[in-house]
């Protein structure tokens, strides 16, 4: 028999290393990218999950995550806690998002600056929040307690919009900065959402990246969009995390890396998923970037330290 | 400064676009943008709010194409996404854990006019629902048929037994298991005459789930098991609907299948 999946060999109760994350290229683990991922020779650098999907009890999406993490870094991408609800937190979620962290120990732990339950109904997207007092304490005080329960920081991720609300009475760069200065959280810098956002809001993705707390930045996320119109005709980007990365997100990540210097990098692709070779094709474009700016960085450090 | 161009300290004023307003007009076509939310420099934002609906609605149709397949080739993609889109408007999901979705599904169909005359698409969707409740439920070894063997043979009635956590029993009035299928292996109903009863039995040993069909007798045999019923009172709920039931080969079967994980400790 050939066909029998690698994973099937892993070990249910094994011990992981790679407890931290490389300044390298990731991708969003695909379950059918898993036996391609773990015989290639290339080694990536890291994957990333969607917490939820590894909520179920047990079978096959366990056995398969656990061979992954036993070869390599992983980190744990939450997609339903709907951080800015108004009606509190679900305690019942952030005790499955435990559970999910205990068993794997990733070396990241993200969500995104969204809601997406309301009362009992979850809407499977991420939904805008007002940048407001009110929202702001809210936000900061969920991120408080998932940090208390999970006994440790987590990331947070900027994100995507398409509309903004009348009374909002910051930036969303105000916003978020405040945001890590009060939880002491990490940030999770999306470029894709960078880029949509400031097309769709009209500014300038490079004003947007010179306020952001890149100092606080343990991720990069980059992931490709698709383009709609408004009610005006104007450009409207979607993130739709279906293509390849928008050559202009390559341009802007190639200036925060030189920026920053090497940061853990995934690529996203959910929707009309390729085959592995072209979703490696796009880590190793990133991974390009990192190796290429390290140099320039070390080189950059070694003369400021000898000057 | 990326800044909305309407900063100003609105605080918290009556005009504030509170969640549940935003929520409220993501699954209904025929409510407004909510007021409040603009695009920049004045621009409109209808558009733009329809992008949320629109993630909204091909979102959670996705998730009822990735939790019923079969019902979707059933029907073609067309019908099932409208089919998707009435359900969808009608019932949201309880979790963010999306495989917990359309768990009412079938009883949706039984009562979508226009499949009223594929009465056995709610059996088959609810087939559908037992394979993935199989696929995520939790891991446990099948009952080694050793440790039933060393059961002496005049105790093997009193024995009673622990269902494995993935085993599901679907009864049908229709064809619902050899339509499930057939249509899961890539073939056309052909030879199916939709009307014959079927009794159907879900399980994982391992990571594989596996449907098969129950000989007459067989699901009484596993339910009055699954209940906590003792071998003999099983074999007698078998007997009494099927009176050629075969004993050993429904204990042979049931092995097989992994439908159990354990025989239940004396008190």
């Amino acid at each position: 028999m050939t066909d029998i999946p690698t994973w099937r060999d892993g070990n249910a109760n094994a011990d992981f290393t790679d407890r931290t994350i490389p300044a390298r290229a990731g991708a969003g683990l695909k379950p059918s990218h898993i036996d391609q991922i773990l015989q290639d020779d290339y080694r990536i650098g890291f994957l990333e999950v969607h917490a939820e999907n590894y909520m179920g009890d047990g079978g096959a999406p366990h056995r398969a995550l656990t061979a992954i993490r036993q070869n390599f870094p992983l980190s744990v991408h939450g997609v339903g806690l709907s951080i800015g609800s108004e009606k509190g937190l679900d305690e019942e979620h952030i005790a499955r998002l435990k559970r999910v962290v205990d068993r794997y120990e990733p070396g990241l732990v993200s969500e995104h600056l969204a809601w997406s339950t309301h009362d009992t109904s979850y809407y499977n997207d991420l939904l805008p929040v007002p940048y407001d007092r009110a929202t702001l304490d809210r936000v900061c005080a969920h991120i408080e307690r998932v940090q208390d329960v999970l006994g440790r920081t987590i990331i947070l991720e900027n994100p995507s919009t398409y509309v903004q609300f009348e009374q909002s009475s910051m930036s969303e760069t105000e916003f978020i900065s405040e945001i890590a200065r009060r939880t002491g959280c990490g940030l999770l810098l999306d470029i894709n959402n960078v880029f949509v956002s400031a097309t769709n809001q009209k500014y300038r993705p490079l004003t947007y990246l010179s306020q952001f707390p890149l100092e606080k930045v343990e991720e990069i996320h980059l992931a490709g969009h698709a383009t709609d119109i408004d009610d005006e005709g104007d450009p409207l980007l979607i993130d739709a995390h279906d293509r390849p990365v928008d050559d202009e997100v390559w341009k802007l990540y190639d200036i925060v890396i030189g920026q920053m210097g090497p940061v853990p990098t995934l690529i996203e692709w959910d929707n009309d998923v390729p085959e592995w070779p072209v979703l490696r094709r796009e880590a190793l474009r990133a991974e390009g970037i990192l190796e290429k700016r390290s140099a320039n960085y070390l080189l950059g450090s070694r003369h400021a330290a000898a000057g | 400064m990326p800044r909305p161009d309407n900063i100003g300290d609105a605080g918290e004023s009556e005009s504030a676009v509170t969640l549940g307003r935003f929520s409220g007009a993501l699954l209904d076509p025929g409510q407004p943008t909510p007021a409040g939310l603009v695009g920049p420099n004045g621009k409109k934002a209808d558009k733009r709010y329809n992008v949320y609906r629109n993630n909204v609605t091909v979102g959670l149709i996705g998730a009822l194409f990735d939790i019923y397949p079969a019902i979707h080739r059933l029907v073609g993609d067309e019908f099932f996404r409208a089919m998707a889109r009435s359900y969808v408007r009608e019932r949201q999901p309880q979790s963010p854990l999306l495989f917990r979705y359309g768990g009412d599904f079938a009883e949706f169909l039984e009562r979508f006019e226009p499949v009223r005359e594929l009465a056995y698409l709610p059996d088959v969707a609810r087939l559908e629902r037992a394979w993935l409740h199989a696929f995520h439920a939790a891991d446990a070894p099948p009952l080694d048929s050793a440790a039933l063997a060393a059961i002496a043979p005049e105790e093997l009635a009193d024995q009673r037994f622990i269902a494995h956590p993935a085993t599901r029993i679907l009864r049908s009035r229709f064809a619902a298991v050899s339509i499930f299928s057939a249509n899961r292996s890539g073939a056309d109903l052909a030879g199916i005459d939709p009307g014959n009863a079927e009794d159907g039995l879900v399980t994982r040993r391992e990571f594989d789930v596996e449907v098969r069909s129950l000989p007459g007798g067989g699901a009484e045999f596993l339910l009055a098991l699954i209940d906590g019923g003792t071998l003999g009172e099983a074999a007698d709920a078998a007997t009494a609907v099927t009176q050629d039931f075969d004993l050993a080969a429904a204990i042979g079967a049931m092995l097989e299948a992994g439908a159990f994980t354990a025989i239940a400790t004396r008190d």
